[in-house]
């Protein structure tokens, strides 16, 4: 029975949960079992877009929001004054399932606050997870936040009901963490970290043994970092990115720009709005480090330990090594071709297709979708010889040139889930 | 003025492109049955479906380029745009003109209409997948409908199939007037001629609903206004993600 009380519930639960941005629910392929509600598919599917223009893929909710902790950028810190409440599992499991098979989500994005304890909060969210899956025959997406300080046992349970587990890093330094949220430190954190990842990689080792065994968080790991709370520079962040993509083999790193929920803690900065152009940039660089082989080091660096908020990363670095360039599209492996400003991972990858049949031109480049305002500077092919290339100009220059023809920045902002995401499929 | 008609099947169409190359006519256009009345001067030469000559045709595009190639003929052969056909048969004719695999040969006009048009279709075929509301009726099974741009629930129907298999559902073109009916077992084509369904939103009429059908709605309107951050409002986006012409057969745009 739907009461009145489900809908003030679900308005006050869904309302806390809407500040963690992680809504990918792709990186698993799940075919549907006889008998049994759901799949997944390995795209992840949005199913509608808020009015912000961020993609609502999964039903995001949290078990309660009442919390003993007190983390000052949170709206659901203790000292708050703020509306509560709590879901029973079997309520939360309903209404996924009443939302699923009327096509309105992918599947169930399920954190909470914590409540006496963390062993105790793991339990309700399990009891969640577990009524979905029994009782419900439920086999769509499942992302679960892990509460740090949990035990083992309640991790590895969780991990065998969800698809993906998450547990947030929030803020890029251990000291900044630990001045804004005072019961929390990285060995907490890092600890479920390290545990999920190798027991991922465990138990891919026993099932290649054993294609019995089930899978565990079979979409992997994330993790959020908050931006602009505090003062670490992109280069901190970008590196924290970096290794644990590289050390800890997350699947992905999500950074939101700080949303001033408690303006009155005289800890946090004063923002006139959220830094969403740096958050974007942000993404343009995590974009760069797991698609476009390029390195942190790449990106920033001790000289420039911030990302220019007026020209993307790439353009950055090209400005930044204009002895690399003008690379020849008719030459350049796949790799370089991937570094120039304007030619993205569809068309690097129709350019290599194409010259094999004739050399390209100019025309051509703009017919496979390379971006020639952008890449003009950094290219030669067979006729665009005479132009202005970034060698003989000053680099200066060319950001003047860019410049002059561009909208003013600050009003961009790209979707936190990349529809090029969504769309790769077909660029292959 | 040469032309050339099919049954508007993508067999149909296979056929007369088969034909077409054996008895050595070249089409200046290519019509489906359901135009034929639209040429008062030309008589359409009509050429019946044969699946084996069809199949020929797709077994030669997949040999002579690639199985994805082939699906990229297909959607743009559903795609339903006016020229989409000739595009086809264009490229059919460079495919056993040239002694490599074109596919990938942008330079090439056809190849470059091809994959921009294929892209087209994929996109509103993903948007179905992504934009179907179900309404759960009186007799606990499942219903949706909506006016896709292009002929794309055949191309999604899978995908439907699988996730949804323990339901029986329907989902429906209202601007072509057919759909798929699931019964757990099977999924099966259909068409109505007396749908009771509101054609402005695709709402079922309100006896056929399921008890709880309204409550679910509310819901889902109430939870998609209570995840927007105010800060973050950005609507130009949000209409470039969710297109205007899908917003009345959303339930949270409703
Ligand atoms: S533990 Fe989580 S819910 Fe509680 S105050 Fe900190 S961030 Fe908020």
């Amino acid at each position: 029975m739907i009461t009145e009380k489900i809908f003030e519930k679900l308005k006050i639960l869904a309302d806390s949960a809407k500040y963690d941005v992680s809504c990918a629910s792709s990186g698993t392929e799940r075919p549907n079992k006889p008998g049994m509600i759901g799949n997944a598919s390995a795209w992840g599917i949005c199913h509608s877009f808020s009015e912000d223009g961020r993609c609502i893929s999964l039903m995001k909710v949290m078990q309660s929001n009442n919390c003993i902790y007190d983390c000052a950028y949170c709206v659901n810190r203790r000292s708050n004054d703020h509306p509560r409440a709590s879901f029973t599992p079997q309520e939360v499991s309903d209404l996924t399932i009443g939302f699923y098979r009327r096509n309105y989500i992918e599947g169930l994005f399920l954190s909470s606050g914590v409540l006496r304890n963390p062993d105790y909060t793991m339990e309700q969210m399990i009891s969640t997870v577990k009524d979905l899956r029994m009782r419900h025959s439920y086999n769509g997406y499942i992302h679960m936040k892990v509460i740090p300080g949990c035990s083992r046992e309640l991790i590895l349970e969780a991990g065998s009901w969800a698809d993906r587990l998450s547990v947030n890093m929030e803020i890029a330094s251990e000291e900044n963490l630990k001045f804004l949220a005072p019961e929390k430190n990285y060995e907490g954190i890092l600890k479920p970290i390290r545990m999920i990842t190798d027991r991922i990689s465990e138990n891919r080792e026993d099932r290649r043994k054993c294609r019995k065994v089930n899978k565990f968080t079979p979409a992997g790991q994330s993790t959020q970092l908050i931006v602009g709370a505090t003062p670490e520079n992109d280069r901190t962040i970008l590196s924290l990115a970096g290794k644990l993509y590289s050390h800890r083999k997350l699947k992905r790193v999500y950074y939101s720009g700080y949303i001033p929920v408690n303006d009155y803690d005289r800890r946090l900065p004063v923002l006139s709005s959220p830094p969403l152009q740096r958050e974007h940039r942000l993404y343009q660089a995590d974009w760069l480090l797991r698609f476009y082989g390029f390195s942190v080091d790449e990106i920033v660096n001790e000289q420039h330990p911030d990302l220019d908020l007026v020209f993307d990363p790439k353009m950055n670095y090209a400005l930044r090594n204009p002895e690399l360039f003008p690379v020849d599209v008719n030459r350049a492996d796949y790799q370089m071709l991937l570094k120039v400003p304007g030619i993205g991972v569809h068309s690097a990858n129709l350019i290599v297709s194409s010259r094999r049949y004739s050399r390209l031109n100019s025309d051509h480049l703009k017919k496979i979708g390379v971006v020639m305002k952008r890449a003009q500077y950094f290219i030669t092919c067979n006729e665009l010889g005479p132009l202005r290339k970034v060698t003989g100009l000053d680099p200066e220059l060319v950001r003047h040139l860019m410049l002059s023809g561009q909208k003013p920045s600050g009003a961009i902002q790209l979707p936190l889930y990349q529809p090029a995401e969504l769309y790769d499929k077909y660029l292959k | 003025m040469t032309l050339l008609c099919f049954d508007d099947t993508f067999d149909g169409f296979l056929t007369l492109i088969f034909e077409s190359y054996r008895l050595k006519i070249i089409p200046d256009k290519i019509i489906g049955k359901s135009e034929e009345q639209l040429f008062l001067f030309s008589r359409p030469v009509f050429i019946p479906a044969e699946a084996e000559k069809s199949d020929r045709v797709w077994n030669k595009i997949i040999e002579r380029t690639s199985k994805d190639n082939a699906d990229r003929i297909y959607r743009v052969f559903m795609s339903e745009v006016p020229g989409s056909r000739m595009l086809i048969y264009e490229f059919i004719r460079l495919m056993t003109e040239r002694n490599y695999n074109i596919e990938a040969d942008f330079t090439l006009r056809p190849v470059l209409e091809i994959n921009k048009l294929h892209r087209k279709v994929a996109r509103e075929a993903d948007r179905i997948r992504m934009f179907t509301r179900f309404q759960k009726t009186a007799e606990k099974s499942y219903f949706a409908a909506f006016s896709p741009q292009y002929n794309v629930l055949p191309l999604v129907i899978n995908h439907f199939t699988d996730r949804f298999s323990d339901q029986e559902w329907i989902i429906y073109d209202l601007k072509r007037n057919f759909g798929f009916y699931s019964d757990k077992k099977e999924t099966s084509r259909i068409s109505f001629t007396d749908l009771p369904v509101n054609p402005v939103n695709g709402q079922l009429y309100e006896s056929f609903h399921d008890p709880e059908e309204r409550s679910f709605q509310e819901l889902w309107r109430k939870y998609y206004n209570s995840i927007k951050i105010e800060e973050r409002s950005n609507y130009k986006l949000h209409r470039q993600m969710l297109p205007r012409r899908f917003w009345r057969y959303l339930t949270e745009k409703g």
